[in-house]
């Protein structure tokens, strides 16, 4: 076993565990932390995988993202910091017998790829993050779901603005 | 004296294979000693920033600053730090122990990470991330959440509301540093900071982009939580901040990340924007190159210091009016504008540097005017609300 596999199976280990703590512990701050655990080992992940551009963005929309939720999650949790009902209820082991016939169906699936068990194929010689970059405005790959995502972002942030504008703009004063 | 750096790691490769190591290993080993000797280093430095920054301030005041223990006053930051080490730890009741812990350790890694891509001299670099520009603002967004969760963790009303509006404050500005990261990175067609130094062996990136440069300055000040945007504490409104239940050694983490953080912004500003080591003879005498290096971010360090020596504090919706107002819509237009300029002059055959400052002096007119007009517009109407103040509702003043 290499480095790199042992290093592999660790960060999928406590990325696992994470997700499962996000769904577990019982304060909702502490689920957001478990979720930036989980995700900053997806960054790992992706790292291992050589795509350190997904990596770097995994952390700055995720992990960066994240601290506004912690915020939302205090300000929500703060009156039932006591809280401290059940995590799960009874049909909990539904929950986990569904996730594992999904797991086994996928492990199937992805053992009868003709590309399992390949080993690891070199890089393109060219810069990958110079191909994706490209890849976002050619006209052939990937120009029209990338146009179509900006212009739904853009709705969404005039929506937001639209819905936190205050109801009597005139009485403000037009200011 | 071609590649001193070069020779010292051979150097240091062929000494740890000499003791029988496999070459990959000793590399491993090396990058991990080369990491801690780096943060070490940095953490060392700040026993002289510190005390530069309060002799400076002094001199600012109009008074003499530390100036009693050693020749003068040098080792007065040792003298506080075996302080801060001799302190009881006290830890209040009810805080959330792992959180309220590991906040300090994030902060200060989200500051020293930085240093992982900064080339100081020629052949002398952490490392080369091509994404090098994202990464420096990913490891700044691990800063904000250290924030939060020290301010949550404390079970203090004081330190949560100090959080709050640190994070308010730092989310909002990291958008117009993110969008005027862009400029040097477009200018230099990659995101890793070696290229952008390489990329500026001609010119310096100030002189191209002088609008993008203030505003990544601006912005990086008020990433740092300096005056006039030291916000997040206040001692007479939320009492400190969000370190308020810190002390000992815990806060002494806060406070040396906030003042690495401002010599970070230096070298961040002068690696992006003012040729990094770039200087003359760098190329032949990488030490020279070091030299130049930390002689800029010294300068621009400096310029730091002297803002917050001299501006006051601004309010807190003064902060964010002067970010989503002013700041964001400025980046946003200079992202576009040097986009489209710089793609036309390649196109033209005209000159990249005249055609990109032309745009940004027009844009720099065209700001003017706009600022110009606001202000008639709001001194207009305070005039007004002042002459018939009974007539209109209070509340429209503002």
């Amino acid at each position: 076993m290499t480095v790199l596999q042992i290093v592999f199976l660790v960060t999928g280990l406590v990325t696992l565990l994470a997700g499962v703590m996000v769904v577990a512990s019982p304060k909702l701050v502490h689920a957001a932390l478990w979720l930036i655990v989980s995700l900053a080992g997806v960054a790992v992940l992706f790292v291992l995988l050589n795509a350190n551009f997904l990596a770097v963005v995994q952390v700055v929309v995720y992990i960066g993202a994240i601290a506004i939720l912690v915020i939302f999650a205090v300000m929500l949790t703060r009156r039932v910091m006591a809280d401290s009902g059940p995590t799960h209820n009874p049909t909990w082991w539904l929950a986990l017998l569904s996730a594992l016939v999904l797991f086994g169906g996928l492990l199937a699936l992805i053992t009868q790829l003709p590309a399992f068990g390949a080993t690891e194929a070199a890089l393109p010689a060219a810069d990958s993050l110079t191909d994706l970059g490209t890849s976002l405005v050619d006209v052939n790959r990937y120009l029209l779901p990338f146009e179509v995502a900006s212009v739904l972002l853009l709705a969404a942030l005039i929506g937001a603005m639209a819905v936190a504008r205050p109801a009597s703009e005139d009485e403000e004063g037009g200011a | 004296m071609g590649d001193p750096f070069g020779l010292i790691g051979r150097w240091l490769i062929d000494l740890v294979t000499g003791w029988g190591m496999e070459p990959e290993a000793a590399l491993t080993l090396l990058r991990f000693l080369g990491a801690a000797i780096l943060a070490t280093v940095l953490l060392l430095a700040c026993f002289f920033l510190i005390v530069a920054e309060r002799k400076i301030l002094g001199r600012f005041q109009d008074r003499y600053g530390p100036n009693r223990v050693g020749p003068w006053g040098v080792f007065q930051t040792v003298a506080d730090f075996v302080k801060l080490i001799g302190k009881e730890i006290v830890v209040p009741d009810g805080i959330d122990k792992p959180v309220y812990w590991l906040a300090p350790l994030l902060v200060v890694m989200s500051v020293v990470g930085i240093w992982a891509v900064v080339p100081f001299a020629p052949g002398f670099r952490g490392t080369d991330l091509n994404v090098g520009v994202l990464y420096i603002v990913s490891i700044g967004a691990i800063g904000t959440l250290g924030i939060i969760m020290a301010g949550w963790s404390s079970n203090n009303k004081f330190a949560l509301l100090g959080a709050f509006r640190a994070v308010a404050q730092l989310v909002s500005y990291e958008i117009p540093m993110v969008l005027t990261l862009l400029i040097p990175t477009m200018l230099a067609g990659s995101m890793g900071v070696t290229a952008i130094v390489e990329a500026q062996k001609d010119l310096w990136f100030i002189a191209a982009a002088p609008l993008a440069a203030a505003v990544f300055l601006i912005s990086s000040v008020a990433e740092n939580g300096r005056a006039p945007f030291d916000l997040m504490e206040g001692e007479s409104e939320i009492v400190a901040g969000f370190n308020i239940e810190y002390g000992g050694l815990a806060f002494g983490m806060f406070y040396v990340g906030e003042f690495l953080h401002a010599f970070t912004v230096g070298v961040l500003f002068s690696t992006l924007f003012l040729g990094g080591w770039r200087g003359p003879g760098a190329e032949t005498y990488p030490l020279l190159g070091l030299f130049y290096f930390f002689a800029k971010a010294l300068v621009v360090w400096f310029v730091t210091v002297w803002v917050r020596a001299s501006f006051p504090r601004v309010r807190i919706d003064q902060l964010l009016a002067l970010n989503w107002k002013f700041l964001t819509p400025l980046a946003l237009v200079i992202v576009a504008l040097t986009a489209v300029v710089d793609k036309l002059a390649a196109e033209q055959g005209w000159s990249q540097l005249l055609a990109l400052l032309a745009a940004n002096a027009v844009l720099a007119l065209g700001m003017f005017a706009v600022l110009g007009a606001y202000g008639r517009s709001v001194r207009k109407r305070e005039d007004s609300l002042r002459g018939n103040a009974a007539a209109l509702p209070a509340r429209s003043a503002r």
